[in-house]
């Protein structure tokens, strides 16, 4: 009985296994050319008066940089959008205050065409200031509308020279905005306070940094960016968890994106149905310098406060996100009531215990990533081992001599009723 | 007697039938993973940056890429029960001049991006100023069936690999490096084995790609990935085996006590002729 079941269960687990596998097919199919969820990226080249200086492969920044260019836009996949923005290309006066706007779309943000993205690009001359808030604010600008994954290559030799706007800080306040922005930079010859900016700003969107000393290098990379963001990646929705369970927000099965201020702690509620299994995971990204030793706690349980199950995880030293997870397999119900099953719901808590320095903001908050998926039936297990199974050698010993005493007690007892009915 | 004897062929039938079937089992499902389908795919030469944006790889197919120092690396492979899975990553470090030592680190997650202990290998390990590579490696305790839920035991599912630095010299951030990562799986067979199943493996956003909720463009996750042949119902082991021939033994075993009790012929206390 116990083995049908299990037969069945698993014809049930080999069809389901089937049908996810021929799933992605159409979806893929259908969301090919759709203009709203291409992915888009922005090429954001400082063309500041340093660029001239002549010391990457024998060449001048700028012409490494334009190289660079016209190689990665004869190879950018078709289904991204690219478009190119400049920062100090036009302003030569001493005046900060209007050099530290001169940031401008060279090339729009659209299908590529890429011979005039190639003249647009060999018009620059290195020039002015380098205003990386402004740009950056700008490149978001330009990136704007549709729910596809934005990029944005920040290309540069120097630190911001427009403070007080932090472009650091301003990169995280983009990110914030919810729009899956990720920006990635690289330093040709960095300093050492343009490396700290620059990995600062990457660490902030959780993009990455580079120092790059060649021009094969620089050409490298920014293909390599471009390239990724062509690969389709699942967006997250975003959501705002509550201080209560009572005022959480319901989650459907999904992937959610929240913020959550250092040792802050938020609720959300989900649905579970008897017979499903409930399973959620969440990462907190350390997008800001924080302190050593850090931990997440994501804890599910009742209504009523009771704690079902808990995942939780501490680390110490540089990392990007700490993670962690549970499931919650909800048992069937039993009885009558087979037709209408009450879904219970459970309070979903996700904490952190990052900290950081006084002089560290704290808002935004850190972005938390929550994954919930329901799936249909719990898992079981009725036994101590497989299906009551055993293995080894003695197993087979103690067997063959169980086996070995029957047939003795057996033949004996046959032996003595044959004695008994003989004298009888 | 004639009893016994019936009892003792339909004991020995079923027992060898019981084998037979055993052995037909044995040979019908595969959930090796070392299938042709993944060999032919050629192997990743990029990695992703975070969970979302993995990159899949296979079980005995080594996958490359180039990054920056500092850089997230992460990859997903399908790791199905009873297998005993071992990460091993190489780092070739930047040529350009280091300003100092650095902290390499492996980490494995699973579906539910729960850390995973490793049994044995060097996790983390330091590379001094003028080292050229790196080698990691970590092997994952065998993934069981099943686990309760308060249990942190590694199920069949998506791992996560992240190779990182975890502690270097600030100046030596965003120098060009190049990774390798290979990961193997090896069979435990039914010493490991437990009952029960889970509903569905431990993939991330397994539910969500069902066709209910709303289309989503984005394709799904690249964790989806299942090991070549499918994931395993979890009905098979080598333990139908052992206890089929433990029956087997057992009924040879009866059937040769049986014949002692009788002796080699006529009782020796009935006299000759009676």
């Amino acid at each position: 009985m116990i083995t049908r079941k299990r037969l069945a269960a698993g014809v049930c687990g080999l069809l389901a296994a089937m049908t996810v596998a021929l799933l992605p097919t159409p979806a893929l199919a259908a969301g090919e050319p759709d203009a709203d969820s291409s992915p888009k990226v922005e090429l954001t080249l400082d063309v500041s008066g340093s660029m001239r200086a002549r010391d990457i492969d024998g060449q001048s920044r700028m012409a490494a940089a334009k190289q660079a260019f016209n190689e990665v836009l004869d190879a950018v996949p078709d289904d991204v959008r690219l478009g190119i923005r400049t920062l100090g290309a036009n302003y030569r006066g001493e005046d900060r205050k209007v050099g530290c706007k001169d940031t401008r779309q060279l090339y729009p943000v659209g299908p590529l065409d890429r011979t005039e993205a190639k003249t647009a690009v060999a018009t620059l001359t290195p020039t002015g200031w380098t205003p990386i808030g402004p740009a950056l604010l700008g490149a978001a600008d330009d990136l704007k509308g549709g729910d596809a994954s934005r990029r944005i290559v920040l290309i540069t030799d120097g630190e911001d020279t427009c403070a007080p706007l932090d472009p650091c800080q301003v990169a995280r306040d983009i990110a914030a905005k919810g729009i899956h922005l990720t920006v990635d930079t690289l330093g040709l010859l960095p300093d050492a306070k343009t490396r700290n900016q620059l990995s600062c700003i990457a660490e902030a969107t959780g993009g990455t940094y580079t120092s790059v000393e060649h021009t094969k290098q620089l050409r490298d990379r920014v293909h390599q960016l471009v390239d990724r963001a062509a690969h389709p990646v699942v967006t997250p929705e975003a959501t705002e968890g509550a201080a209560d369970c009572t005022g959480a927000p319901k989650l459907k099965p999904g992937l959610y994106s929240d913020r959550e201020k250092f040792a802050e702690h938020r609720w959300y509620r989900v649905d579970v149905r008897p017979g499903q299994e409930l399973r959620a995971s969440v990462s907190v990204a350390a997008d800001r310098a924080v302190n050593n030793d850090y931990g997440v706690l994501l804890r599910a349980s009742t209504v009523h406060g009771r704690e079902i199950v808990r995942g939780s995880e501490a680390g110490n030293g540089r990392t990007d996100v700490i993670s962690s997870g549970l499931r919650y397999p909800k048992a069937p119900s039993e009885g009558a009531d087979e037709d209408a099953p009450a879904a219970e719901t459970v309070c979903l808590q996700v904490s952190n215990s990052f900290s950081a320095r006084a002089s560290v903001k704290t808002d935004p908050g850190l972005p938390v990533e929550l994954t919930v998926d329901l799936v249909d039936g719990p898992s079981d297990a009725s036994d101590a081992a497989f299906f009551g199974l055993g293995h080894g050698w003695w197993l087979l010993i103690t067997l063959a001599l169980s086996g070995l005493v029957a047939g003795l007690l057996w033949g004996w007892i046959s032996r003595w009723r044959v004695t008994v009915w003989r004298t009888n | 007697m004639r009893t016994v004897r019936t009892l003792m062929t339909a004991v020995l039938a079923s027992a060898g039938l019981f084998g037979m079937a055993g052995t037909a089992l044995a040979d019908s499902p595969s959930p090796s993973p070392s299938g042709s389908a993944g060999a032919e795919a050629a192997a990743p030469t990029e990695a992703g940056t975070s969970f979302r944006t993995a990159t899949a790889i296979r079980p005995d197919q080594p996958a490359t890429a180039s990054a920056s120092t500092g850089d997230y690396l992460y990859w997903v492979l399908p790791v199905d029960a009873g297998q005993r899975a071992t990460v091993k990553a190489k780092v070739t470090l930047p040529q350009a001049a280091r300003h100092g030592a650095a902290t390499w680190q492996l980490d494995v997650y699973d579906g539910l991006r729960r850390r995973q202990a490793c049994t044995y290998g060097a996790q983390t390990r330091a590379a001094a100023k003028d080292t050229g590579s790196v080698e990691l490696s970590c092997t994952l305790r065998t993934v069981r069936a099943w686990a309760e839920p308060w249990a942190n035991d590694p199920l069949p599912g998506s791992y996560y690999i992240r190779l990182t630095v975890v502690d270097l010299s600030k100046d030596d951030l965003g120098l060009p490096l190049h990774a390798e990562v290979d990961a193997t799986t090896a069979d435990t067979g039914g010493a490991r084995a437990v009952d029960g199943t889970l509903a569905a493996p431990l993939v991330p956003g397994a539910s969500t790609a069902t066709p209910q909720d709303k289309e989503s463009p984005a394709a799904r996750p690249a964790a989806m990935s299942e090991p070549d042949g499918g994931w395993s119902s979890g009905w098979w082991s080598d333990r139908w085996i052992w206890t089929a021939a433990g029956g087997l033994l057992a009924a040879l075993a009866g059937i040769y006590g049986y014949r002692l009790t009788r002796g080699s012929g006529r009782p020796s206390r009935i006299p000759p002729g009676a």
